[in-house]
């Protein structure tokens, strides 16, 4: 280690005094500047660990004087914007359903609320347009053909509560027989009054067929879908004599609605809204163009 | 300096640095690792949080072998548009009984954390069989094939067998009944009291509208779970966690 090696040149620095097998190291310590950098940061993180949680002790860590936390600060994030939303929102709760709309001001606010609300939440089933899915079970809410309603109050209904799910108790219930399925009537039955619906909503049919289809019918329909297939929203009893289906009104679609039925499920949305959410998106579901 | 001297020792022993090296390791090691298994801050205890049942087991199998968590999370974390777009943040004791957990990284797709019972079993069916016919600028891909797999939950018993070796609090009973409540659950015209004493709030539907149980089935169950087993009309935030 004394001795020096016989590379050494002018000019370069003194060696760290390390020795391997005759190699010698340099020594170039680090720049200042990084180096003090380098004790700002070791000072920093001691501070941001008494500023922060930290330290783990018997029980639980140290809490950090600061009293930093992701809950409280979620929680104030959402307090703030409800407060500054407060006033109108409840002034939306305090006023009637079917004024909401004459009053400017909470229009303008249902109807921007409803529309964020609506993209977040009702989309997924009833279209980013609100047209719904045709013949698929999913509702267009621009049209004036309604299962349960149309005016404010039921729309409001509808979605506080759904519509035949599980989990709150004033969903809107019906439950259309199994008909095929559960053997309430025989195969040719079935084709028969299959073709009166065909005939009721002014489609091509099989004339002898339509009209021994419509005793089946007044026996076994027209309680629910009325004598002439007008609905009945009581119920949520679609309109059969009219052009508009649900699930299709072809004879494959109608058929497998005889045989099967059908029993789409809304989920009840009082339990994830707020009760001025559910005004607002009723108000802009109500203003959408189907509206009564 | 005599203390730096002494370091030549450790730099000229491999074994001694080796030795050395594993101590500074462990010993960080116990300073971060251990206490989350004691602290009180990290684990919470929250009331309603069950083990899957059978049936929701094969369905979070199925969502695994899928893959689905590479473009689904299920995590909502503690911000505020997070909180008002999915539902309340996540928990740490609402992923306590999977193995491994499903938070995932990335999210393609949205999170799913709170999906249960936030869509119909149909709309799930038809979403899975073709994602656009629903959401037109979806750019899931198609699972309609899981509806013509037909799964009997032959092997579901070792599954949660295997779950109970990790920690999961199978009982007996639960092991024992494995077959039996995997077709309870998916028949509404069972005798599904057992499964629901077993598994509390289990909801019992014929998932997919078809007859059998389809992997359909198990997935739309498993779905319908997420998220929905602690009641946050009665849960009190704890602010220091």
């Amino acid at each position: 280690m004394s001795k020096l090696p016989n590379n050494r040149q002018k000019g370069d620095p003194e060696t760290t005094g390390h020795s391997w097998d005759g190699i010698e190291e340099f020594n170039n310590p680090m720049p200042r500047w990084w180096l003090w950098t380098f004790y700002v940061c070791i000072f920093w993180a001691l501070l941001y660990s008494i500023a922060y949680p930290a330290w783990p002790l018997i029980s639980r860590a140290t809490p950090g004087i600061l009293g930093a936390s992701t809950r409280a600060d979620v929680a104030a994030e959402i307090q703030r914007f409800s407060d500054a939303n407060a006033p109108i929102r409840a002034k939306v709760e305090a006023a009637e359903l079917t004024e909401i709309s004459a009053d400017p001001e909470l229009l303008s606010y249902a109807n921007n609320a409803g529309s964020a609300v609506f993209r977040t939440w009702c989309a997924q089933c009833h279209g980013s347009g609100a047209a719904g899915v045709q013949a698929s079970g999913y509702p267009n809410l621009l049209d004036d053909d309604w299962l349960w309603g149309g005016d404010i109050e039921n729309i409001y209904l509808t979605i506080n509560h759904g519509i035949r799910n599980t989990t709150d108790d004033d969903a809107r219930l019906s439950e259309m027989p199994r008909f095929g399925a559960d053997e309430l009537l025989e195969k040719a039955q079935i084709d028969e009054v299959v073709q009166h619906v065909l005939a009721i909503s002014g489609q091509e049919h099989d004339a002898v067929l339509a009209e021994a289809g419509a005793v089946v019918f007044e026996e076994n329909c027209a309680a629910c879908h009325g004598e002439a297939g007008e609905g009945n929203r009581d119920l949520g009893a679609p309109t059969l004599n009219d052009a508009i289906w649900l699930y299709g009104g072809d004879v494959a679609s109608l058929t497998y609605t005889v045989v099967n039925s059908r029993a789409g499920v809304m989920p009840n949305w009082n339990t994830r809204l707020s009760e001025a959410d559910v005004r607002a998106v009723a108000v802009y579901v109500h203003g959408l163009g189907g509206g009564e | 300096m005599a203390f730096l001297d002494k370091h030549k020792v450790i730099e000229t022993h491999a074994t001694l640095l080796l030795v050395l090296s594993f101590l500074v390791v462990t010993i960080g090691g116990l300073v971060q690792i251990v206490p989350l298994f004691y602290l009180e801050n990290t684990i919470e205890k929250v009331e309603g949080v069950r083990p899957y049942s059978p049936l929701e087991l094969t369905g979070r199998d199925i969502y695994i072998r899928e893959g689905c968590y590479v473009c689904h999370s299920q995590m909502i974390r503690p911000m505020r548009d997070e909180v008002e777009r999915y539902g309340h943040y996540s928990l740490a004791a609402e992923s306590m009984y999977d193995h491994p957990f499903q938070w995932g990284s990335k999210r393609t797709g949205p999170d799913l954390a709170r999906v249960g019972n936030r869509y119909s079993d149909d709309w799930h069916v038809d979403h899975l069989t073709d994602p656009q016919s629903v959401v037109p600028e979806s750019v899931m891909p198609k699972y309609g094939f899981l509806l013509n797999a037909s799964i009997d939950g032959r092997y579901v018993e070792d599954v949660m067998a295997t779950h109970r070796i990790v920690g999961v609090p199978y009982s007996d009973e639960m092991l024992e009944n494995a077959q039996a409540d995997f077709r309870a659950q998916a028949d509404p015209d069972s005798d599904y009291d057992g499964l629901q004493e077993r598994y509390a709030n289990a909801q019992v539907r014929n998932f997919d509208g078809q007859p059998g149980i389809s992997e359909m089935d198990a997935l739309v169950a498993y779905l319908q779970v997420l998220g929905t087993m602690v009641d946050f009309s009665t849960f009190q935030p704890d602010a220091s966690r």
